[in-house]
């Protein structure tokens, strides 16, 4: 049985310059030799990386005061509205929101253009009150102008993820790309045995207030995210099948970098945005290490048609297969293709990785472990 | 005589009719067929080249029109911002023409223009709109 140790352990090894850092990728090949126990005694962290469309993101923005103040009531960035429902000069701008008819710009190129630096125009309207007598507002701000710029996404870094294939005759537009008729292709949105919730499926190390790479800077896991789910079934190795946990992710978006933030647009879908998010796991003790060394042959997911109402499950494929370029649904061969950039996700991992290795990085013990649940609501039409 | 590259695409209720075979014996157009994409129930593609007259090849591009065939002239050439690219692999999952594809061991998009039939599906598909036509 291998020395356990705690992540205090950890944090003193990174001060001193030993600890042993490694990818979750490269730590995935030593699997191939090595045995749990083995990694367990020679690897202190592993870094992982995952950088993939992830709609439900925003960002809170403090506009600061103008003379006299303003309570703020409507308020539009380059005429994408944002949410205005709390206090005076507070705002959310939502990845997702647009404005018709310019349905291909919104609230996530809002957001990469603040993060760049640009000049942003503000238009706000308001009623008027006794302490706040301003009843509208038209300025430029930008990221040096405004008082806070948080980043806080309610669900992101999903554990795992459909693949999604059409078996209709005709094209499906879809937040999983543009799927060609007659299973033409096939796509798919995790970085595999580099994805973060895949290394620690059980969530031993990642928890309330875990400190993260986010968006390019420092950020922390803020909560479980929304739809959070551990109630799916997991294979012989211990990964959940389908689309599963998910972050709640917060950090300081005046420090991020257009890098790791980028808008995006999904024909005839929406928008949204591509967010770079990378978890260090410490390896506490075999079992951590037994998680990390996960290979993307055993990791699985479904195969969902999205070209039927109910989106049925047609089978299931490893991600070996599915970054091989190719799976087999049926007998039938369908070309592969990815959504998320395990290119930027395996950037991310090595930044993490040399943050870590010199020192600059630390590691964080959860505040709280997350609750586990049976399952989601549905909704229900009561009316 | 004039030689052209087009891409035809063929809606996938077909006519029955011999398209590529009427275009040689009805029209004289020499035909070289560059790639072929034809599955019966689907969107077909072609990419031929067609040498002829001008007024031949114009009378063969109406009658494929009247077949409901698409013919596009490949004088444009697509080309896309490769600095800004973030190799997601969106564009990859429509291009059947194997021009946009990932490289297995950098995870980075490599893009082969003379494997490109114009579909200009990943003008749409890209989700940074980092695709353009460059019409020459």
């Amino acid at each position: 049985m291998s020395r356990k140790r705690t992540v205090a352990e950890i944090n003193e090894k990174i001060l001193s310059g030993k600890a042993v850092v490694l990818t979750a990728e490269q730590v995935a090949a030593m699997g191939r030799e090595a045995t749990p126990s083995e990694i367990a005694e020679k690897v202190d962290v592993v870094t992982t990386g995952t950088f993939g469309p992830m709609c439900s993101s925003g960002m809170f923005i403090n506009f600061g005061h103008t003379d006299p103040p303003m309570r703020m009531e409507k308020i539009t960035l380059n005429n994408v509205p944002v949410f205005a429902g709390i206090a005076a000069v507070d705002a959310y701008i939502g990845a997702t929101e647009t404005a018709l008819p310019h349905d291909q710009y919104g609230g996530a190129h809002v957001i990469e253009e603040l993060i760049a630096g640009k000049d942003i125009l503000l238009q706000a309207t308001a009623k008027g009150t006794d302490c706040y007598p301003r009843t509208e507002v038209k300025t430029l701000i930008n990221k040096a102008t405004v008082n806070e710029m948080i980043m806080f996404n309610p669900r992101n870094a999903y554990q795992n993820y459909n693949v999604a294939v059409n078996s209709t005759p005709k094209m499906k537009f879809t937040y999983m790309g543009t799927l060609l008729p007659s299973f033409g292709n096939a796509t798919f949105s995790t970085s595999g045995e580099l994805s973060p919730l895949l290394n620690d499926p059980e969530m031993r190390t990642i928890g309330i207030g875990t400190r993260i790479f986010f968006g390019g800077t420092t950020g922390y896991v803020a909560w479980h995210g929304t739809q959070f789910n551990t109630g799916k079934p997991v294979n012989e190795h211990g990964v959940p099948i389908g689309n599963s946990a998910t972050l709640a992710l917060i950090g300081d978006a005046k420090e991020m970098s257009t890098r790791f933030i980028r808008a995006a647009y999904f024909e005839k879908y929406g928008v949204s945005i591509f967010i770079g998010v990378g978890i260090p796991i410490p390896i506490l003790d075999e079992d951590m290490a037994r998680r990390v060394m996960v290979r993307n042959s055993q990791i699985e997911t479904n195969i969902i048609d999205y070209g039927s109402p109910g989106h049925d499950v047609l089978g299931r494929a490893s991600y070996k297969s599915l970054f091989s370029g190719e799976i087999i649904l049926n007998g039938k061969k369908i070309r592969t293709a990815p959504l998320s950039s395990l290119r930027v996700a395996r950037e991310i991992a090595e930044i993490l990785r040399q943050e870590i290795g010199s020192g600059r990085f630390l590691l964080t013990a959860p505040v709280e472990q997350f609750t586990k649940t049976s399952g989601l609501n549905n909704l229900e039409i009561r009316l | 005589m004039k030689s052209r590259r087009f891409v035809l695409t063929f809606p996938p209720e077909a006519t029955g009719e011999p398209i590529t075979y009427n275009l040689i014996r009805k029209f004289d157009i020499m035909v070289n067929i560059v790639k072929a994409d034809v599955t019966p129930g689907q969107v077909g593609h072609l990419v031929m080249e067609m040498t002829a007259p001008s007024k031949v090849l114009k009378e063969g591009m109406e009658y494929m029109k009247q077949q409901n065939v698409e013919c596009v002239p490949i004088d444009r050439k697509i080309t896309y911002s490769q600095d800004l690219c973030v190799h997601c692999g969106a564009c990859s999952a429509v291009c059947f023409a194997g021009a946009l594809t990932m490289n297995r061991t950098t995870a980075e998009l490599v893009f082969d223009p003379e494997k490109c039939v114009m579909c200009e599906l990943c003008l749409t598909a890209c989700p940074l709109k980092l695709f353009d036509i460059d019409l020459g």
